[in-house]
């Protein structure tokens, strides 16, 4: 018999009896690092009883107080929520709110009063909130062009902004869009015992759009001059970046039910005080039965007045506490060892293991 | 260039050592091939050494160029990219992708473009790269160089693809040929050369090839000049065993058979050189023909993954449809009413008059808006996966063999996970279990056996028997009591020695020593090749010394004698090298020399030994003429030879089946018959091949008188030729002297019984698959320990009908016979079961035709799963792929076939996992499988270790990747109930791209590469893990949809928590309210931490690497918000200083984060510590186990339930160390204590007490 090794020399080539190439690349042994035999060092955490009794325990002790503070927070938040949308139609329009409405000639002036309910601490923050309306709808997200509000030079940039894209004339409207052409345009005036009470309107919007985002050069044009007049007029002799209703109305918001911030009230507002607020009820949320709320809030260190983090977090400890204490009866009841042989499923299903 | 030394030098003519074959009458064939030449099928012609008439048509056949490619450069790019979008979710993301580029996408283009280019350039990649490694190996092939004639007698090197039809190639010894030749001539003078075909049926024996008469002559490179003549033959085909043609050669017409068709592929051996014609090049070689294109198999996971994502397609269509149904009724109804939205119905999407078209636009876009519900990552990431395991299984040391200097190597990635659930083993014997290489081992020569005694069963089995004693004799202190059970249980050593009766105790003590602790050792290589002997009584000539001394040179003689082999030269001086027919003869040629009698030369009728002489010790050269030689054949089972001595006595000398040659002894030649057969039945348990040696003399008047009846049988022509030949032997082969009996091993590769032992605890049933005879497939059988002595073994083999005229009748009634057995065999199990009896089944091939029919394969097949072992012999490669199908189909289990010829492609594509053995030569195998080992030991670690891990890790993988795609794909479409089913998006464009390719695509990977639900030792400690695999467990559909609802709560948890904190009022100190780009981006980030800290939960093996790869990802996504963020508007659109400016800065957006982790990670904590608690799964609390450190101090508990978990099994090395234990725990219990008693005060006792093995 002739032995494996000293076989076929292939003709006049080298003589090698690799098969194929690569197989010079086999003939290594493989090199030793702890990665390739998988074996680096590694920890191995398993999730024993005391473990998941102490994560929950933990849990539970680092929640319970972070909700605390945030309901504290919540809690310490003076805010006035007004609903004026229904009462702000005159009793003559009742029955056809939207024709009120939409009649330029009708009175919008609606006075309303709002008591502080406590010692509201500057800066107050005044808000518009609307409900119902789907500022986050597709269609009306889409519809406006970042170009065109950044720059003068893209003012004909105006392609996501049918139907409110160039005037009558192909002229582009600057700023274009539904959400520019839906502008907010109810007003507030504040007064608290016959003094009027300053709202400042400036820096509501983020720096970042005011800077960056819409233009100093950019001044409106031929806005709201079609046949529909949707929301507020624009003062075209101001630049769109000083235009701070309107930078913050772009921001579209992420809910149908939302604020926008309005202006700041930079006084404190003692408790019982009256406000007296004169609102111009232009905007038309009757067709789709939006409401309209005014809000006046002081913030917290976590913002608005919101219950829900300091309920969830409570919540969620407290649960974590009461799944700890279920956990440890668990195991005081019914311990199992750890690595408890038995367990095994050989030794707690023998017959299903012979075959 | 010329070589006429080769015929001169080597006069003896292998073909004249066959008394039978050369006298065959050539084969007669029912048709005459002149009748079919040229007809259909027939048409083929080739002009010998008229290359260039095959240049143009009608003679242009192909070149011999072999493309094993899956592409070339035109038809890479077009075909591949069509593989890669036959993938449903590929090509989903394909319209998906096509569709952004369309308004009607929720997205920008390259949100979903980027992904899709980035998924389909991997893994078109990955195939260019396989298919370059195909590319190089064919050119290796194709630029092998053959000599071939170019005019004048004058012969170039050529390379292959070079070679055309009708070329004259001349190759040369251990040479492949480079397509299918005819043979012309040879280095022998009679025109025959020898093949080796492994590469194209895996069978080893050599094949002899026979020019014929007319070309003999045509033997120099000079002669080839005036050749001319012409082929008239079949067309290509892929039948290996038939050609049919005729030469035209000086105006005559010689007949072709396959005898003097040399195949591609087969390789020439132990011949110099021949010369041939090419016939077939290239495609139409019968290899070729025969190869088939490898199906790409896929594993079970991938193919339920398949399913699974058919699932959520089914999710993605039902949010689709309930999305854009509500969108349609919204936007007929109150939709109309809201003016800021200016519908028109120029937006078909929101079109009032035309609600049904909106809802089929709408439902378009929703379609590609949750398209993050299919992970479009997971391919790739699966992929990327697969080959860094692959990279991790290639590089294991410990699978890597120095004797072949190779290591593993998945050749397809696709299918390790797949490692992890193989419950059938199907494995060829020679070469995968085999070396395919002989060993002298022991033999038994006048009725003493030399060569140890005690095999390495009894040896753990009475270590067994010891420790069980210990563990019993302290329980039994402990308890203070049964102090007579004491005496019943003590004396495992004693009883091993009784049991082995004729071995006396020194001997016995001598013998264990020998041995050592471990099995491997047993196994110990020798340092001569073919001789692993180890008896001083025997070696260094001390034989002689033996008063039988006539019995043991007879004996040797018989090994040196009868044979057909011829010794060759050798570096060494003294010793020789020998060359025969089968590897045994040769074992016994080197054993012969190393006892003494060394076979040094043959000529045409003498063989000349040298003898080591009794009297003098002198080495003395003896001559004996070779009178007759009766060859072995399959149904005579014997082989002899009848030579005269110088001194003119005749003598036969015999060898072969034992129970051939006891029948056929003389009355006073069994006086070793019984000592002999005990013997012989040891060797066979230990699974050598035994066989018996006997002789006779004879006188000279009965042989001349025998002589003349031999010769007349041998010239007769006709089919009662065979009958007279048989008669004649039957004459002269009787009343032999029984001399003994020679065990050969066939050797087994190392480690091969340790690892099938392993794998039978760990739950896998191997059945040997092989194309060798039944004797040698049952001695494997017992060596692997697949087989053991108290089994009950069933063999299922057809009837041989004789001269029923018709075949279908014959068919039948071979049928009949073999459902009767099958019947038979069934009711034995039943009965048996009860006892608890374990069964084989030895199947041979012809029983194998008609059991795997259509009718009686069920029947079949059920008996077979019934048994322990099956053992399938001669067996084709056909029927090789047959049952693996079969096995596949019907048990419905995954099924690994291992082989290393070419006759074990077919089942290793067939099978779920095809592994071919490297090591060898053939590389059929190897290129047909999807792993290659080099030895088959290596299995065990391959699929206990690398399989468990490997399943582990893909089927957590992908259920995480379900889960985060769930995660994430959710948010979007809870987002839609408050925007009235708009379609709007929550996210930034560039958050969703990020999503599966940067932000969480590494610590998945990082899962399913290195995740270790336990350390590889425990791996081997507890096969009862590797059914994990089996059982499909951990990617079951309960897992799945579980995972799913996982997923779903989670992400309603982060959604209903953002939106709820980020409501109407401000979220920070300044008053600002939130809008899409806040809630977006908090949501997000609370996606990513949760999905990340999720994965954190899964992994139960941290290494830096996925604490780097984890905590990385959520610190990448802040950097990535900062970047993002810092781009000018243009680009950054809406995360235009959004972290820094607005949420960075909100302490509400910190804290939001916080509670929704831990909130949506809740439910799958609690539900695991529950599960861990109440329901722990085997891995678990073997991580406990190990995390308590219990492995080092309740030892005897961790070896306890190492022991437990392992599988009751029949097969394999331990199960026969537990039978032996318990058969001799029952002898005794029987026999009593009072050779205890006599044999504790021996001095052996103490001795063996003291012995290292017994402690």
């Amino acid at each position: 018999m002739v032995e494996r090794g000293e076989t076929s020399s292939t003709g006049g080539s080298d003589g090698t009896q690799d098969p194929f190439p690569s197989a010079k690349k086999i003939t290594k042994r493989p090199k030793y690092s702890r990665f390739t035999q998988q074996e680096l060092p590694a920890c191995k955490p398993i999730l024993t009883p005391g473990w998941v009794i102490t994560a929950l325990i933990l849990v539970g002790v680092i929640f319970i107080p972070i909700g605390l503070a945030s309901l504290f927070a919540s809690q310490r938040v003076v805010e006035i929520v007004d609903r004026y949308d229904e009462d702000c139609i005159p009793p003559s329009f009742k029955d056809r709110a939207l024709g009120f409405i939409q009649d330029d000639n009708t009175d919008k002036t609606c006075i309303r009063k709002l008591t502080v309910p406590k010692l509201m601490k500057s800066p107050i923050y005044v808000y518009y909130q609307l409900s119902n309306f789907y500022q986050n709808h597709r269609r009306y997200v889409k519809s406006r062009s970042d170009k065109q509000l950044r720059s003068r030079k893209d003012e004909s940039k105006t392609t996501n902004c049918e139907p409110e894209a160039f005037a009558g004339d192909k002229q582009p409207i600057v700023p274009c869009g539904l959400i520019a052409w839906s502008l907010f345009n109810d007003t507030y005036k504040f007064s608290v015992t016959n003094q009027p009470l300053a709202v400042n309107k400036r820096n509501i919007a983020w720096d970042s759009d005011r800077e960056h985002k819409f233009g100093s050069d950019v001044y409106p044009k031929n806005f709201q001059n079609g046949r529909l007049i949707g929301g507020a007029k624009l003062n075209s002799s101001i630049p769109l970046n000083e235009q701070e209703d309107l930078i913050v109305w772009m921001r579209t918001a992420a809910l149908p039910t939302f604020r926008k911030l309005y202006g700041r009230i930079e006084v404190d507002l003692e408790a019982g005080k009256e406000i007296t607020v004169m609102i111009q009820n232009n905007y038309n949320t009757y067709d789709f039965g939006g409401k309209k709320h005014l809000v006046l809030s002081t913030t917290s260190w976590l913002g608005g007045k919101n219950d829900f983090l300091g309920a969830a977090y409570l919540a969620v400890g407290g649960i974590c506490l009461f799944l700890a204490v279920a956990f440890i009866l668990v195991y005081v009841l019914k311990p199992r060892p750890l690595g408890d042989p038995s367990y095994l499923s050989w030794n707690r299903n023998p017959a299903g293991h012979l075959n | 260039m010329r070589e006429p030394s080769g015929r001169t030098k080597r006069k003896i003519r292998w073909s004249k050592l066959y008394t039978f074959s050369c006298f065959r009458p050539p084969n007669t064939d029912p048709v005459p091939i002149e009748n079919r030449i040229g007809r259909p099928g027939f048409s083929r012609v080739v002009f010998c050494n008229n290359p260039h008439l095959h240049r143009m048509k009608p003679h242009k056949y192909p070149t011999n160029y072999v493309s094993t490619t899956k592409y070339n450069v035109v038809t890479f790019l077009p075909r591949s990219l069509f593989e890669q979008f036959r993938r449903v979710a590929n090509l989903y993301f394909l319209l998906a992708a096509v569709l952004s580029l369309t308004s009607l996408a929720p997205f920008t283009p390259p949100s979903l473009i980027v992904p899709l280019v980035f998924v389909v350039g991997i893994s078109m990649l990955k195939e260019a790269v396989e298919d370059w490694h195909r590319f190089l190996q064919d050119l290796e092939v194709n630029s092998r160089v053959v000599k071939t004639h170019i005019g004048d007698g004058v012969f170039v090197e050529k390379a292959w693809q070079q070679v055309s039809v009708g070329d004259i190639v001349k190759v040369q010894k251990d040479q492949y040929f480079p397509g299918d030749l005819l043979l012309l001539s040879s280095s022998y003078e009679d025109g025959v050369c020898y093949v080796e075909t492994m590469n194209l049926d895996g069978e080893t024996n050599l094949k002899a090839k026979r020019c014929v008469e007319a070309t003999l002559g045509l033997n120099e490179d000079a002669t080839m000049n005036r050749f001319e003549a012409s082929i008239y033959c079949e067309d290509p085909n892929p039948n290996l065993y038939s050609f049919m043609g005729n030469l035209e050669f000086e105006n005559e017409s010689h007949p072709l058979s396959t005898a003097q068709v040399l195949l591609r592929d087969s390789k020439l051996r132990n011949t110099e050189y021949i010369y041939g014609v090419v016939i077939f090049t290239g495609p139409d070689t019968k290899t070729v023909r025969n190869s088939m294109k490898s199906p790409s198999k896929r594993s079970r996971i991938e193919r339920k993954m398949d399913r699974v994502i058919y699932v959520l397609f089914s999710m993605l269509i039902l949010i689709s449809l309930v999305t854009s149904m509500a969108s349609a009724v919204l936007v007929s109804s109150q939709m109309t009413s809201w003016w800021y939205l200016r519908l028109q119905d120029k937006d078909l999407f929101f079109s009032p008059s035309k609600p049904v078209l909106s809802a089929i636009m709408q439902f378009i876009r929703a379609l590609v808006l949750y398209g993050y519900l299919i992970p479009i990552s997971l391919y790739v990431s699966i992929e990327v996966v697969k080959v860094l395991q692959a990279v991790l299984i290639n590089n294991d040391i410990q699978m890597f063999d120095e004797a072949t200097c190779q290591s593993v190597r998945a050749r397809t990635s696709n299918l390790n996970e797949e490692l992890g659930q193989v419950s059938i083993i199907l494995s060829d014997k020679t070469g995968t279990l085999t070396c395919n290489q002989m060993e002298f081992r022991k033999c038994s020569i006048a009725g003493v056996s030399y060569g140890g005694d005690l095999n390495e069963v009894d040896l753990a089995a009475s270590r067994r028997m010891n420790s069980d004693m210990v563990a019993y004799r302290s329980s039994v202190d402990e308890s203070d009591a049964m102090s007579q059970g004491i005496e019943i249980c003590e004396f495992p050593e004693d009883d091993i020695g009784n049991q082995m009766g004729y071995v006396g105790a020194p001997e016995y003590l001598e013998s264990l020593n020998l041995k050592n602790q471990k099995i491997s050792d047993v196994h110990r290589e020798s340092s001569i090749k073919g001789f692993n002997f180890q008896d001083d009584r025997l070696m260094d000539g001390q034989w002689t010394r033996y008063s039988n001394v006539y019995h043991m040179t007879m004996f040797f003689k018989v090994m040196a004698l009868c044979h057909t082999g011829i010794p060759i030269e050798d570096d060494r001086a003294d010793k020789l090298k020998f060359e025969a027919e089968s590897p045994e003869e040769v074992a016994f040629l080197i054993a012969a020399q190393e006892f003494g009698i060394q076979f040094c030369k043959r000529t045409q009728s003498v063989m000349v030994l040298k003898e080591l002489d009794r009297d003098s010790g002198s080495v003395l050269e003896r001559e004996y003429k070779l009178l007759n030689l009766l060859e072995f054949s399959s149904s005579r089972k014997r082989m002899s030879v009848i030579v005269s001595t110088q001194d003119g006595q005749i003598i036969l000398l015999c060898k072969g089946a034992d129970s051939i040659i006891f029948e056929r002894l003389a009355d006073d030649g069994k006086s070793y018959e019984e000592a002999t057969s005990s013997h012989l039945l040891c060797y066979a348990e230990d699974g050598f091949r035994a066989l018996a040696f006997a002789y006779r003399t004879i006188e000279r008047a009965e042989y001349e008188h025998w002589d003349s009846v031999f010769t007349k049988a041998k010239t007769t022509v006709g089919p009662e030729r065979d009958e007279l030949l048989e008669s004649a032997s039957e004459m002269i082969e009787k009343d032999l002297i029984l001399l003994g009996a020679a065990a050969i091993e066939d050797k087994l590769q190392k480690g091969v019984p340790e690892c099938i032992d392993k794998l039978a605890q760990a739950g896998l049933k191997i059945w040997l698959l092989t194309g060798d005879k039944k004797e040698t497939a049952i001695n494997i059988g017992f060596a692997c320990s697949l087989l053991r002595q108290d089994m009950a073994q069933f063999h299922l083999s057809s009837v041989k009908d004789s001269g029923c005229g018709n075949q279908s009748e014959a068919i039948l009634a071979a049928k009949k016979a073999l459902v009767s057995q099958i019947e038979s065999f069934s009711q034995g199990i039943q009965v048996e079961n009860k006892k608890h009896m374990p069964f084989a089944l030895v199947v041979d091939g012809q029983a194998l035709e008609i059991a795997l029919r259509s009718d009686v394969k069920d029947q079949f097949l059920r008996l077979a799963v019934e048994c322990s072992s099956v053992i399938c012999c001669r067996v084709s490669p056909k029927q090789k792929a047959l049952i693996t199908r079969l096995v596949k189909e019907f048990t419905g289990k995954t099924t690994l076939a291992i082989g290393d010829g070419a006759n074990d492609v077919g089942m290793i594509q067939e099978a779920d996992i095809g592994v071919g053995i490297s090591g060898m030569e053939g590389m059929q195998a190897v290129m047909a499988s999807d792993f290659s080992l080099p030895q088959f030991r290596f299995l065990e670690r391959l699929l206990i270790v690398h399989g468990h891990w490997c399943y582990k890790r893909i089927s957590k993988m992908i259920l995480y990747f379900i889960y985060k795609n769930i995660v994430f794909g959710l948010t979007l479409f809870y987002y839609e109930f408050y925007t009235s089913f708009s379609g709007q998006v929550l996210y930034d464009d560039w958050y969703m791209t990020a999503f599966n390719v940067l932000l969480t695509s590494l610590p998945v990977i990082s899962l399913g590469v290195l995740e270790q639900d336990v350390p590889s030792d425990v791996c081997h400690q507890f096969p009862a893990l590797y059914q994990q695999g089996q059982r499909g467990i951990c990617f079951s559909w309960k897992r799945i949809i579980s995972w799913i609802i996982n997923g779903a709560i989670a992400s309603l948890i982060i959604f209903l928590s953002t939106i709820h904190a980020l409501s109407s009022a401000a979220f920070s100190e300044k008053g600002n309210v939130a809008d899409i780009a806040h809630l977006g981006t908090i949501t997000y980030t609370c996606v990513i931490w949760t999905v990340n800290c999720q994965i954190a939960l899964v992994i139960s093996h941290f290494t830096w690497i996925q604490h780097l790869f984890i905590w990385g990802s959520i610190l990448l996504w802040y950097i990535f918000l900062l970047a993002y963020g810092a781009l000018p508007p243009s680009y950054s659109n809406t995360g235009f200083h959004v972290l820094t400016e607005a949420i960075g800065r909100a302490p509400s957006f910190w804290i939001i984060t916080l509670l929704v982790v831990v909130a949506s990670l809740l439910p799958y904590f609690v539900y695991m510590a529950l599960q861990r608690t109440f329901y722990p799964m085997d891995d678990h609390v073997i991580q406990e186990m190990k995390h308590c450190k219990k492995d080092v101090f309740d030892k005897q508990m961790w070896l306890r339930e190492q022991r437990n978990s392992k599988r009751t099994t029949q097969v394999g090395f331990s199960a026969r160390v537990d039978a032996k234990t318990h058969h001799l725990k029952e002898a005794m219990q029987q026999s009593g204590a009072s050779i205890y008693r006599s044999f504790t005060n021996s001095p052996i006792y103490k001795t063996l007490r003291s012995s290292p093995l017994f402690q």
